[in-house]
């Protein structure tokens, strides 16, 4: 039994839904597309051209929801699947997009390059804890103009696991998906076995900008997987009460997938998001909140209702150290996220609302995410009796350790943790440096690159990789790859 | 041949399974190969395996003590053929050990036996609530070298002092060394009961105890 946590009562989300709806017809969907605009009208929608708004009825949103699908995979670089998008299946990914890098010896947020993507995505995968990659931080020294499919490039060199990633523009988007199907085999393969799937960002509050909404239809015809990132913010783009952000998240997605589903019915789309409630006293946007990780377990029950993949922005921190503070929000949202059945939860590693990442946090996370995953897992029944038969030959002795059955099922009722979680006495402790979490997470981060190996790509998708993203990178004016070490 | 066998010896240990690591003992027998070099070559790999994995944080506890388990009840089959050959298991020492009067844990203090034991010591496991003089009187019966006792409690600690007091109040130190072990003990304590060795842990134990035997 998977234990669970609900927030809204069934009712509760008929009303979410009923005003989500409404929200579609008044004030309508802002869709800043024409081709969009165009597939909402054909389907039904009356659409003001000169305000690029389109009222949805229900009746259209009802009918993308009938060809949505309830689930997909996502396959690693060898056709295995490896994440299941459905159900109340979870995984985690880092979080995407840092533009820094904590340093772990001065703690600055230093800018990103590119050796600072290849180490997060070499520790991501190195722990069995992530399911998956992201483009987790931004390559500072490349152009703009290369920036989303050169963070791929980055991934698919270092790693075989699924990617969680995006475009930043729609020439770009194809370039990517270009990318993936080099190793898939081609473009139909890469759809009937994806290896990644793609960020989609709505804009708060009831906007698909242009961008936002070719990019679902692009996504779409390809059959390559999207992932809505709804960002409504609770008192600021969004009604301050986490309802109301729930709602407005709805609306969003529902008319998300209206268009997704007009350009391509039966196409793979994830109910998802990257939610937060405004910080009144800074104007920032916290993504510890535990009010944050509430808008989160409530939209993705909203999601699940209607049979969707779902998705969320959680196990991340606000603090700008790897300090209590970012243990506590991390470890917490995750647990919150986990149980609220998301099937993917993006967000490890990050600090500072999400624009640094750390290594040495990602390895911590995974610590708490191995912990969350076995309360997954809930209490086992291992044996035919819960007690009774394993007090055979005990006679009121301690003796359990010397129990067969305890050396057959310890590590199977017990999570076993790496060095990076203390539980040695206090000696044990001091002996071995009395070092803090962060001093541990050093330690193993550095155990971990040393161990790391670049996986075997076939020679000649590899080289086929490269010479593409040379001769792109060429003409986008930037002379040489940058060095990855 | 008996490198094949040896191997098997080994695994049984590190798989911690009694039952075949006594019929690989009884295999060894119907070999006619020498008790001491089944035990030696054969059991005891498995054994310092387990134990250096476990240091390492790579093997646990319920590894430890079934590979503990398995390894004394490798020994106990050959005994008879080692009589019988008037050959005898080289003992590093003997070691009598308990759970000091008024205390009633001994996970930790078994754990220092079985490992004690697997090792090549010969152990005197006490019990719980064990009396000085009892201590005492066992380890002059059986001519022990080392009292070992363990006490979880800050309370019962001062019992790990009397008996010292007592040990040399009847001059019997310099031949009985002590060690000392448990939750509450720390390096200060031990200096100020003039205890001959502690261990933070049943491995540790074990170095300790060759030390003061002068076999490590």
């Amino acid at each position: 039994m998977q234990p669970k946590i609900e927030l809204l009562s069934q009712e509760m989300i008929g009303r979410i839904m009923d005003e989500a709806f409404q929200l579609m017809m008044e004030p309508g969907i802002k869709v800043q597309s024409a081709e969009a605009r165009r597939l909402l009208a054909e389907a039904g929608a009356q659409v003001d051209e000169s305000a690029e708004v389109a009222k949805i009825p229900e009746a259209v949103a009802r009918k993308a929801l009938e060809t949505v699908p309830h689930s997909f995979q996502l396959f690693d670089r060898f056709g295995n699947p490896k994440v299941t998008y459905g159900g109340d299946a979870v995984h985690f990914d880092p979080g995407s997009s840092g533009v820094h890098i904590l340093d772990p010896e001065t703690l600055e947020h230093k800018t990103s390059f590119t050796p600072d993507l290849a180490r997060v995505v070499k520790v991501t995968e190195m722990l069995p804890e992530y399911d998956a990659q992201s483009t987790a931080i931004v390559c500072n020294e490349v152009p703009k103009a290369v920036g989303d499919f050169f963070r791929l490039y980055v991934v698919l060199l270092h790693s075989t696991k699924p990617i969680v990633t995006g475009a930043f523009n729609i020439k770009t988007l194809d370039t990517m998906i270009e990318m993936l199907a080099i190793f898939a085999g081609g473009r139909k393969e890469l759809a009937s076995k994806p290896q990644a799937v793609f960020d989609v960002c709505p804009s708060p509050p009831l906007i698909w900008s242009g961008f936002g909404s070719e990019n679902l239809i692009a996504l779409a015809r390809a059959g390559v997987p999207a992932e809505m990132v709804s960002m409504p913010l609770a008192g600021a783009a969004a009604p301050v009460t986490l309802l109301g952000s729930v709602v407005q998240h709805t609306a969003e997605c529902l008319s998300g997938i209206t268009i997704h589903q007009l350009a391509q019915p039966g196409a793979p789309i994830v109910w998802g998001g990257a939610p937060a409630i405004f910080d009144m006293r800074r104007g920032t946007t916290p993504m510890g909140a535990i009010e944050t990780a509430m808008i989160d377990a409530s939209y993705a029950q909203v999601g699940k209702s209607l049979g969707l993949p779902t998705h969320a922005y959680l196990g991340a921190t606000d603090a700008k150290v790897v300090d209590a503070q970012a243990g506590m929000e991390s470890g917490m949202s995750a647990l919150v996220g986990a149980l609220a059945g998301i099937n993917m939860i993006s967000g490890a590693g990050m600090i500072d609302f999400l624009a640094c990442q750390s290594p040495e946090k990602l390895v911590i996370d995974a610590e708490a995410i191995g912990m969350v995953k076995r309360l997954l897992e809930g209490m086992k029944v291992q044996t035919d009796t819960l007690a009774t038969a394993l007090f055979a030959g005990i006679n009121f002795k301690g003796d359990f350790l010397k129990q067969k059955i305890t050396r057959q099922l310890f590590s199977k009722e017990q999570h076993l943790p790496s060095a990076v979680i203390d539980r040695d006495s206090i000696r044990g402790w001091q002996e071995a440096g009395s070092l803090d979490t962060f001093g541990r997470a050093k330690e193993r981060t550095r155990q971990l690159l040393a161990a790391y190996k670049r996986p075997e790509l076939d020679p000649t998708q590899e080289k086929a990789l490269h010479e593409m993203v040379t001769s792109l990178s060429r003409a986008a004016g930037m002379d040489s790859i940058p060095a990855m070490e | 041949m008996s490198e094949e066998l040896f191997k098997k010896m080994a695994q049984s240990i590190i798989d911690g399974d009694s039952d075949v690591a006594v019929e690989l003992a009884n295999e060894a027998i119907a070999a006619g190969i020498d008790p001491l070099v089944a035990i030696t070559d054969g059991f005891v790999i498995g054994v310092n395996q387990v134990g250096d994995a476990f240091a390492c944080g790579d093997a646990f506890l319920p590894e430890l003590v079934m590979a503990g388990e398995a390894m004394k009840a490798a020994v106990t089959t050959l005994e008879p053929e080692m009589a019988r050959r008037g050959s005898e298991r080289q003992i590093l020492g003997k070691v009598v050990l308990g759970t000091v009067e008024g205390d009633i844990h001994e996970i930790g203090k078994s754990l220092v036996g079985t490992m004690l034991g697997a090792s090549g010591f010969q152990v005197y496991d006490l019990g719980v609530d064990v009396s000085a003089e009892k201590l005492i009187g066992k380890a002059v019966e059986v001519g022990a070298n080392i009292i070992a006792m363990s006490a979880l409690l800050t309370t019962t600690m001062v019992k790990q002092k009397e008996v010292i007091e007592l040990l040399e109040q009847e001059g019997l130190h310099n031949t009985i060394k002590v060690m000392v072990g448990g939750a509450p003990v720390t390096r200060e304590w031990v200096g100020k009961i003039k205890a001959d060795g502690y261990s933070e842990d049943a491995i540790g134990a074990v170095a300790v105890a060759k030390s003061i035997v002068g076999a490590a």
